[in-house]
């Protein structure tokens, strides 16, 4: 029975991502793709890494945003060269045979961290040894993580004219909202507010974080912004650049303070790791939120409305 | 007990599944736009609501029933909202 879940289940994920790579418009790739990754969280969750199911049913769900947003934007390229084409296929194949190998060849038990992993949890005061990866023995690559996004933001921000690139961005569909996304704009907010309050809580001992917070609360926001409930802020807003960098900053500064406590980069003093986590989760999520929101709603406009 | 509760959730799912099923032929059948929304939103509402109803009786606890319905409660409000969006999108021309 679960063998015959699991055939369906990479079956459909094989005929999604054949039909994202074979179709011929872009915005069909692009539907695609969205599906490719839904069934995917199906698959981690059947693999019992809900922890990563989570982070790519949300993120997927707006990376499939902004690409449907680019394919609007994007003009047909034209076919690159047949060699050109080979290669990419070429290398394609190796990088999906050489991982197919180390899966098959992996040794039995495979080796694992995970034991490693879950032992100092009780000195970290942590159940989800996800989180305790993330935040307590793998900070850095968490640090420099939320400083891209940073960077990804600073990146898009900078494909405005000069002229604009303080103003509020284009929200599509706010000079015109239609009476039923006003209602869902209005109605799904609280909900989604205290369900990514949930995830975010429980993230210390059960699947779930900051980044899935984020995404849900980023979401919520563009939903209001959307309907037209809201005016999108003004890019030049100083609260809303302090908001941006607040949480990889507070995250900078408590790893610093690592030198003189503890003694050594992002380590957290004795006795006070969770606190310092939650802290940091806490900011991180605020800050990743609105990242995630300006990221989808794009550079300043033109047009900036009232 | 737990044998009654099994036999209801496997006729509340197989009925569920025969809501999905309908609202997939429908959407692959039917000759239009608004139709063809018309066979999806109301078999994916009816058919997640009797799948939710069949596994609330496998759940633990009153909670876990709870976020079931809860789930369902959002899906039915989004999926009813966004049956009215493309509606309207199809209506003026831009489907």
């Amino acid at each position: 029975m679960k063998l015959a879940l699991d055939a369906v289940l990479v079956a459909t994920l094989l005929v999604l991502a054949l039909f994202s790579l074979a179709a011929r418009q872009a915005r069909a790739s692009a539907i695609g793709f969205m599906g490719f990754g839904l069934v995917l969280a199906l698959v981690w969750v059947r693999l019992g890494a809900v922890d990563v199911a989570l982070t790519e049913a949300a993120v997927g769900a707006l990376t499939g945003l902004l690409l449907l947003g680019a394919t609007s934007l994007a003009t047909p390229a034209a076919q690159p060269s047949r060699p050109l084409r080979l290669a990419l296929a070429g290398l394609c194949a190796l990088v999906a045979g050489g991982l197919a190998f180390l899966v098959l060849e992996a040794p039995d038990p495979a080796p694992s961290l995970a034991a490693a992993a879950v032992e100092p949890l009780a000195a970290l005061d942590l159940g989800n040894p996800v989180t305790a990866v993330l935040l307590a023995y793998r900070a850095l690559d968490t640090l420099l993580e939320t400083v891209v996004v940073v960077l990804a933001l600073i990146g898009i921000w900078s494909l405005a004219p000069d002229a604009d690139w303080r103003g509020a961005p284009m929200v599509p569909g706010a000079d015109a909202p239609s009476p039923p996304l006003r209602l869902l704009a209005r109605l799904l907010p609280p909900v989604g507010l205290v369900v990514a309050v949930h995830i975010l809580w429980i993230g210390a001992d059960a699947p779930g974080g900051k980044f899935q917070a984020a995404t849900l609360i980023a979401a919520m926001g563009l939903l209001v912004l959307m309907a037209g409930l809201a005016p999108a802020p003004k890019l030049g807003n100083t609260r809303l650049r302090a908001l941006v960098v607040g949480g990889p900053a507070l995250f900078l500064a408590l790893g610093l303070l690592g030198f003189l406590v503890p003694g050594s980069f992002l380590a957290w003093p004795e006795g006070l790791a969770k606190p310092v986590i939650v802290l940091i989760e806490v900011a991180l999520t605020t800050s990743l939120a609105v990242l995630l929101a300006l990221i989808v709603l794009g550079p300043g406009a033109r047009r900036p409305r009232a | 007990m737990s044998a009654l509760a099994d036999l209801f959730t496997g006729a509340m799912v197989v009925a569920g599944l025969f809501f999905f099923l309908a609202g997939t032929a429908g959407l692959l059948r039917f000759p239009d736009t608004l139709s063809r929304l018309h066979a999806l939103t109301k078999a994916d509402t009816l058919g997640l609501g009797l799948i939710v109803l069949g596994l609330m009786a496998q759940a633990p606890g009153p909670l876990a029933a709870l976020k079931l319905l809860a789930i369902w409660l959002i899906a039915l409000l989004s999926g009813a909202i966004a049956g009215q969006l493309i509606a309207r999108a199809a209506r003026d021309g831009r489907g």
